[in-house]
């Protein structure tokens, strides 16, 4: 049977869109997140964000130990993109708790915590430090080298990547959902996600930069003092869109959050469609750091003008043959067809291609909502300190 | 607080070698202190260019017919700049600011040297300005590579008691370099800080000499330092370098927020573009 969306007559600013999203047990009144390593912590992004309005900040991921990162020079520009290699500098589990973890909690912003290690037992001890801890989830980044398993990316392998999972999960606040975030640099992210599901991942972050690396033809030298680095931004969207697609395909029951290149309302609207219950905004802060509650007010537009009140209809929508659904799409600028009943008669007795049956669902069924200082003091002779908050270890 | 503004391009006037923009952007221009900067969005909306491109703030003004406007001094390097110069008034331009940390400045009346090399000299003016309301005295030295790229020589007449220019391949002023001549216009002015903005190598070399001044007793600086920057606000740790703490700790700081001023002494200049050993979770590789 079709379902037909209908247009709305009013403005969709007005038109109140239920934007609820449900990540297992977590369930946030916005699916707009933004990504690890590029939010901080989020006392930087509050200047140009309401991070209470949005799902939440996702932490850059914190390890166990103080980390310095690598050298400097750490990004480079490239077409709709860029390279980083950043070494994952950053204070080590205690001072984030006691500092950052803190800060959110006192401004009442959702925080999920990024976690990353170089062996499993120090995932395992991260994860043991947030018990009783303001932590809304815990993000796995499992892009990171098993120095037990000669350097290896734990995303890479499936019994690696697994194993972190199972630690994790055993180890961090019960009850709080935990997500594993892959690397789309594998042959089958689908038997990488599989794996961590049976490992007792909650649902899955897809996907974390790409490798690449850029080359100085001045200096005919790579760019990067760590020669390669992960590429983000716009230029990896399709990558993450496909792969968001196929995880969603294999695993229609489990939680994604997209994150790859997301730049505007539509592009959130994309991940959805592919599958995706919330998204991550991460490279294009740099370039807007005000994205992330545009995108989110962008994305409830969105959803509005195709016809739906809540998010949740719109997950894994994309995934519907094209005779189920036939929203009334916003009316192009001019247009004096306005509000024309779109004629879907002739599809009702299409199937959905797969041998099944086109599935009975009413699109408003509640049931498918599961799923610095004023004056700058100067001594001559005492001069400031510089201690960063990012390292005052 | 920092602010983004959908600003508008007032004017884009050649300088030398070097464009001024001036930009109507509201909200920034209040907040200004001396050696901020702000981070330029260029390329156009949905453009392929994601970063944000940093520049010192020259002068801003608060109020007038077309509400707070900033102005910038920028050199033409890459493709960023290259569009920045192509704009016209009333284009669109959107524009994060005042960012950083500004110039620390003097409690009481000192004695003060402004050092300068290209565009660097851009902010130093606004520091002047600061300076001289606290009835300091000023002595600048400019330089460059040559005569074109020096920037704001008049001005700096003006609002200097003295000052000392060169150029590399002597087309203005002495041939030489900033750092050849600093040592005397510290000993002759009886200056109890130098300022400086320019290249890292540069910034590097004022530091020697300002440490070894008066026998080697040093006087302390205020260096705004360039470091390559992705954010600008403080969320993406791109634009660190090596800087001791008070507590004597070196740590990987970043220069969008920490900086881009520092006491010139709390910089690891033997070890800018690498993670020391002795920093603090160096040892973590
Ligand atoms: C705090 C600060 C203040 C600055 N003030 C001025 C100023 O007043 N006038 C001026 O002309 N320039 C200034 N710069 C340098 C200016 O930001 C770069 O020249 C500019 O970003 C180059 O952009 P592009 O697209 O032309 O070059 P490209 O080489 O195409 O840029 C590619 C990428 O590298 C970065 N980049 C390249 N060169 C530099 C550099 N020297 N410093 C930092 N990032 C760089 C760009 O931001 C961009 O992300 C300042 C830099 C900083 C960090
Ligand atoms: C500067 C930078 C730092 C990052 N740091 C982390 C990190 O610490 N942990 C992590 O899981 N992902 C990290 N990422 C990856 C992002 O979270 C995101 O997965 C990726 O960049 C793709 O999304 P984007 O195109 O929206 O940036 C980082 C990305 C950038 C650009
Ligand atoms: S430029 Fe991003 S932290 Fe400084």
């Amino acid at each position: 049977m079709s379902v037909t969306l209908h247009h709305r007559t009013e403005s969709p600013r007005h038109v109140s869109v239920d934007m609820t999203t449900t990540l297992g047990s977590l369930v946030v009144p916005d699916p707009v997140f933004t990504a690890s390593g590029c939010a901080a912590a989020g006392q930087e992004l509050a200047a140009f964000n309401d991070l209470t309005a949005i799902g939440g900040v996702v932490t850059k991921s914190i390890q166990l130990h103080p980390r310095a990162g690598r050298a400097t020079p750490r990004m480079a520009e490239t077409p709709s993109g860029m390279l980083n290699s950043i070494g994952l500098q950053g204070p080590g589990i205690d001072v984030f708790v006691k500092r950052d973890l803190a800060w959110l909690d006192e401004h009442g912003v959702t925080a999920v915590v990024s976690i990353a290690g170089q062996t499993i037992e120090d995932f395992s001890k991260i994860a043991g430090k947030l018990r009783a801890k303001p932590v809304a989830m815990v993000e796995v980044n499992i892009s990171c080298p098993n120095v037990e398993d000669r350097g290896q990316v734990f995303a890479c392998n499936a019994g690696s990547a697994a194993a972190v999972i199972q630690a994790v999960r055993r180890s961090a606040p019960a009850g709080v959902p935990v997500f594993a975030k892959l690397s789309p640099d594998v042959t089958d992210i689908v038997a990488i996600a599989k794996a961590c599901v049976d490992a007792g991942a909650t649902g899955l972050t897809l996907i974390n930069t790409t490798l690449g690396m850029a080359i100085d033809t001045t200096t005919m030298r790579p760019i990067l003092a760590g020669v390669t680095g992960g590429l983000s931004g716009p230029a990896i969207r399709p990558l993450a869109l496909r792969c968001v697609w196929q995880v969603h395909q294999a695993l229609p029951d489990i939680p994604i959050v997209g994150v790859g290149g997301i730049r505007t309302g539509l592009d959130a609207l994309e991940f959805i469609l592919a599958g995706a219950s919330a998204v991550q905004v991460g490279t294009v802060i740099f370039n807007d750091p005000g994205a992330p509650a545009r995108i989110s007010r962008e994305l409830r537009e969105a959803i509005a003008e195709r016809g739906m009140d809540r998010l949740e209809q719109a997950i894994g929508l994309g995934h519907r043959p094209p005779e189920e659904i036939i929203p009334e799409l916003p009316d192009p600028p001019g247009d004096d067809l306005v509000g024309e009943p779109v004629d879907i008669v002739e599809f009702t007795a299409v199937d959905s291609g797969d041998g099944q049956p086109a599935a009975d669902e009413g699109y408003d069924d509640e049931s498918a909502g599961e799923g610095s200082s004023e004056e700058v003091p100067f001594d001559i002779e005492a001069l400031e300190d510089y201690p960063s908050r990012d390292q005052d270890a | 607080m920092a602010v983004q503004v959908k600003g508008e391009v007032l004017t884009l006037k050649p300088v030398g070698e070097y464009f001024s923009m001036t930009v109507v952007a509201p909200g920034i221009a209040e907040q200004t202190r001396p050696g901020q900067f702000v981070a330029v969005s260029v390329g156009g909306q949905g453009g392929g260019m994601l970063l944000r491109r940093a520049f010192s703030i020259y002068s801003v003004r608060e109020t007038g017919v077309y509400g707070g406007t900033v102005e910038f001094i920028f050199s033409v390097t890459g493709r960023g700049t290259a569009w920045l110069a192509a704009q016209r008034p009333y284009d669109p331009i959107d524009i994060v600011g005042p960012l950083g940390r500004p110039f620390a400045l003097p409690r009481e009346p000192a004695n003060c040297v402004l050092v300068g090399g290209g565009y660097g000299s851009a902010p130093l003016f606004l520091l002047a300005d600061a300076l001289r309301t606290r009835g300091c005295r000023i002595d600048a030295v400019l330089g460059a590579s040559t005569g074109d790229r020096l920037f704001g020589a008049l001005d700096a007449k003006r609002m200097a008691a003295s000052v000392a220019f060169t150029t590399d391949d002597g087309s203005y002023g002495e041939k030489g370099r900033v750092s050849d001549v600093l040592p005397e216009v510290i000993e002759r002015v009886h200056a109890d800080v130098v300022y400086a903005c320019g290249p890292m190598a540069m910034l590097e070399a004022v530091q020697r000499v300002a440490g070894a001044s008066y026998g080697g007793a040093g006087i302390p600086t205020q260096l705004s330092v360039e470091e390559s920057m992705a954010c600008g606000v403080g969320v993406c740790m791109t634009c660190v370098l090596p800087v001791v703490g008070g507590d004597d700790h070196t740590r990987m700081v970043r220069s969008c927020v920490d900086g881009p001023v520092f006491a010139g002494e709390r910089i690891r200049w033997d070890a800018l573009g690498t993670v020391p050993d002795d920093a603090i979770g160096a040892d973590n590789k």
